[in-house]
């Protein structure tokens, strides 16, 4: 078995991938939840154009944490994975019906203009907004309250993600996703200069956080009567500083969102969500599942390592170019243009020369060299080498070949 | 395959991920094959769109000819819808990891889950910049956003590379052992990467990549030269797509007879299947065409000595048969067989449309001009996307039955959970209306004329 600590590293990740889609991709569900309540005439077309816009350059970026999420988890704790992924397939498949529908709809809207057909993908795309956090929260409240036992889906009933708690984090879930995507949208509206646009959010969200605080407060008298160990460690045990963050910074941010400060209030909203969630994973320390704590369920050493290497690299290439794309998107720069600005359509040819195109000799020898080191080769190194040649083929023969059939 | 792996077959896995019983099995895969299905001609335009994108815009960069941006443009839009579709296709892949083969993963999640956890990064990055790029029209100098087009271009590259090392670490495991039913001394790096059949599924997939793009992108623009439309924009669409198809398509002819040599010495019963060979045989002969009945295949053009001469080069080589392995464990030969014929039939097809292609421009300097290589161009893109799909219906049928080539049983992996059926139909149903869907809403946009290009919503 592998040490406490290097077992308990990618759980961690795991746990900040989670806290990362709940508090960024749970906006785009959000927002997705607004179109359906966005209110008849124009300021309701405007408030579904808002929504929509604003998951424009992100949402890919957003929805890779689930995918983050599943991987490291399965990789690190292969048997925990494996049987939450069974005796919770239910709620797992409408998920992934749900985040089906959900991007057909986003991606046709863009290609549709006629207001019909708007709206038919307006609902679908608000109601899989809906089903999403509302089957990944009863997910976790499954997994919260030790429904979800070790195997192959012998956990496999509808009481499991449907009993009375599971549902409740469920239902909160979607709360919670509407709230934060209020708060961002209202922020978004403010920098544009849409006053009308931000109240109206203002007031979305001025309904949706105070219900998502009320229903969990709910949530933990169903825990109480559930899961009374989760419970006590709530509200007495090691989570219980992460529950006091989630309450000031809860408050704090509808006192924020109150007064009209709305890019703090983004912040301070996503802290109270993430504090939540911190909270649960220290409630439920070590135990994964009922009988199967992290140290049992981790991955042997090697493994692990891995992971640990994998995730500290891709995170050094992947932290700086999220950075970069959020700097965009909320200073501004994805923002529509004025119509005023020229169209670059406009510039006239100038018909600088391009480089000398490489002569064909090269493309038909690479092509002779690398057929002939694939064909008649038994050697790996050879078949390398066959593949470079091959690869010069089709790039030397493209520069060579391409121009040419290209209009002047 | 040692004996603990034998042994590990033997007595089960690990307690708690003993085999459970599944009524669909079949169900599963075939959920499972639609999937991948869906998916895998995305992946074509994630491989190999973004170059294409990319050279565009050098050009116009180059020669300040707007026909370029407006290309560059207009097909960034539709990689970032495909994007977005292969997002969402690709999610339910991920799912379905655990959804139909919790045993799989459970057992085996250590060993190649860091594929798909490098992968999630690449794909990360991906996102990123394809949303930066997409959306960086106008709102970056031309430098920045040409740069930010590059990491598209090799994240494309990584991506399918993770993935593909996982899939070939299922035809070839290596790096772990079995001790009773329980997975040890893991070493993630050799089982992905030291795996010498990684490169030829690689290279055979990448080079399919450019074919299915090239292919498809032309075909499109093939369609409207029939229709009258022949402007500069069009002969530009249609010039780049179909000069980098017909390249790769005939690099794929010496990468895909390297392939095949490839599964005769590592997976020889995939190879009898793909043949449709019952016996070990000395000098074994090739059929094209026919059905496998009986043990022999019937109704085929037999070439004596062939297949020998291909697989290992020489006249009388001896090529192992069905019969070195129980039924039980034989994949379903004329499944195999059929998707291998037709791969290399289409395969065989592109390389002569290439030819054609390549020919009229080197002699005569411009593109063909009869009506017929314009409609042979239009059948071309879904005979490339069919060609792909087989290619991975050898592959993966070929390894039946089992899921880790000689350590785990297909049957071994399934779920315990009811509800296939359920899943697979709602699936299907979900697949087949987003395809209708798309295909209305790209109808619409090809009415749409082309100076009336709105600003991206």
């Amino acid at each position: 078995m592998s040490s406490p600590v290097l077992s308990a590293i990618p759980m961690a990740f795991v746990l900040a991938g989670i806290v990362l889609y709940a508090v960024l991709a749970g906006a785009d569900f959000g927002a997705g939840f607004w179109t359906l309540l966005s209110g008849p005439g124009e300021h309701g077309e405007e408030i579904r154009e808002t929504a929509h816009h604003s998951m424009g350059p992100v949402w890919e970026a957003n929805h890779v944490w689930l995918i983050f999420v599943l991987t490291v988890f399965w990789t690190a704790y292969p048997a925990a994975f494996g049987s939450i992924a069974s005796s919770l397939a239910a709620p797992l498949f409408i998920a992934g019906i749900g985040i089906v529908l959900r991007g057909a709809a986003y991606a046709l809207r863009s290609g549709t203009t006629r207001p019909r057909e708007d709206v038919l993908l307006d609902g679908i795309f608000a109601l899989s907004s809906i089903l999403v956090p509302f089957a990944l929260g009863t997910m976790v409240g499954a997994i919260a309250t030790g429904r979800v036992p070790v195997g192959n889906a012998l956990g496999a009933h509808l009481r499991t993600w449907l009993g009375v708690t599971p549902a409740v984090v469920g239902v909160i879930a979607v709360a919670t996703a509407a709230y934060l995507a209020a708060v961002y949208l209202a922020a978004d509206c403010t920098r544009r200069g849409e006053t009308r646009l931000a109240d109206s959010f203002r007031a979305r969200a001025l309904v949706a956080g105070p219900l998502a605080g009320a229903l969990s407060v709910a949530g933990l008298v169903a825990i109480h009567h559930s899961a009374p160990a989760l419970y006590h460690e709530l509200v007495a045990g090691r989570a219980l500083p992460a529950v006091i963050v989630s309450v000031v910074a809860g408050v704090a941010a509808i006192g924020l969102v109150l007064t009209r400060r709305f890019e703090p209030a983004r912040y301070v909203a996503a802290l109270a969500l993430a504090a939540v969630l911190v909270g649960w994973a220290l409630a439920q320390w070590p135990r994964i599942l009922p009988g199967l704590d992290v140290r049992e369920a981790a991955a042997p050493h090697d493994v692990l390592v891995a992971v640990i290497v994998a995730v500290l690299g891709g995170g050094a290439i992947v932290f700086p170019s999220l950075a970069w794309l959020f700097r965009l998107s909320l200073r501004g720069s994805f923002d529509p243009i004025p119509e005023t600005e020229p169209a670059p359509l406009s510039e006239p040819p100038s018909h600088a020369p391009g480089p000398p195109a490489p002569t064909g000799r090269v493309a038909i020898a690479a092509l002779v060299v690398g057929a002939g080191l694939l064909i008649f080769s038994d050697a790996g190194a050879l078949h390398g080498v066959g593949v470079v040649a091959l690869f010069v083929f089709v790039v030397s023969g493209f520069l060579w070949l391409a121009p040419a059939l290209l209009p002047d | 395959m040692s004996l603990a792996m034998v042994l590990g077959v033997l007595s089960g896995f690990a307690d708690a991920f003993a085999p459970a019983h599944q009524q669909y099995l079949l169900e599963a895969r075939q959920m499972q094959a639609l999937s991948f299905a869906v998916h895998i001609p995305l992946v074509c335009f994630g491989i190999s769109f973004p170059a294409m994108v990319l050279f565009t815009e050098v050009r116009w960069l180059r020669t300040g000819d707007p026909v370029y941006l407006e290309l560059a443009r207009r097909w960034s839009r539709v990689m970032i819808g495909l994007f977005g579709v292969g997002v969402i296709t690709g999610t339910i892949l991920s799912f379905e990891m655990g959804l139909l083969w919790p045993n799989f993963t459970g057992t085996f999640g250590g060993v190649f889950g860091l594929g798909f956890a490098i992968e999630g990064f690449s794909f990360f990055v991906e996102a990123i910049f394809i949303g930066v790029y997409v959306y960086g029209w106008n709102r970056l100098s031309p430098r920045t956003h040409l740069l930010s087009g590059i990491p598209i271009i090799i994240t494309g590259f990584t991506g399918s590379l993770m993935v593909i090392a996982v899939n070939a670490w299922m035809q070839n495991p290596g790096g772990f052992t079995l001790s009773h039913g329980k997975v040890v001394d893991t070493n993630p790096w050799s089982a992905l990467f030291g795996n010498p059949y990684l490169w030829h599924e690689l290279v055979h997939m990448y080079v399919a990549g450019y074919m299915v793009t090239g292919f498809v992108l032309a075909g499109v623009y093939a369609v409207a030269r029939l229709r009258g439309r022949w402007g500069r924009y069009e002969r530009a669409a249609l010039a780049i797509p179909l000069t980098i198809a017909a390249l790769a398509s005939i690099a794929q002819a010496p990468i895909g007879d390297w392939a095949a040599r490839q599964v005769a010495t590592t997976q020889p019963v995939k190879l009898a299947a793909m043949e449709g060979l019952a016996t070990t045989t000395r000098g074994a002969p090739e059929h094209l065409l026919g059905w496998f009945e009986n043990g022999e295949v019937r109704f085929g053009l037999r070439i004596p000595h062939m297949l020998s001469l291909l697989a290992f080069h020489s006249w009388n080589a001896e090529v192992q048969g069905l019969d070195t392995v129980p039924a039980s464990r034989q994949p379903p030969v004329n499944v195999v067989r059929a998707s291998f014929q037709i791969m290399v039939g289409i395969g065989t097809l592109l390389v002569l449309l290439s030819l054609f292609t390549l020919g009229v421009r080197l002699r005569l300097r411009r593109l063909p001009e009869s009506p017929w290589f314009y409609r042979a161009l239009v059948l071309a893109g879904p005979l490339a996307v069919v060609a792909l799909i087989a290619g991975w219906v050898v592959t993966e049928v070929g390894r039946q039955p089992w899921v880790v080539y000689h350590v785990m049983l297909t049957e071994a992996a399934v779920t315990g959970a009811p509800g296939i059926p359920v899943g697979y139909g709602t699936l299907a149903a979900v697949y087949a209306a987003v395809a209708v869907g798309l295909g209305w809403m790209l109808w619409r946009l090809a009415k749409r004329p082309l100076e009336l290009e709105p600003e991206s919503r």
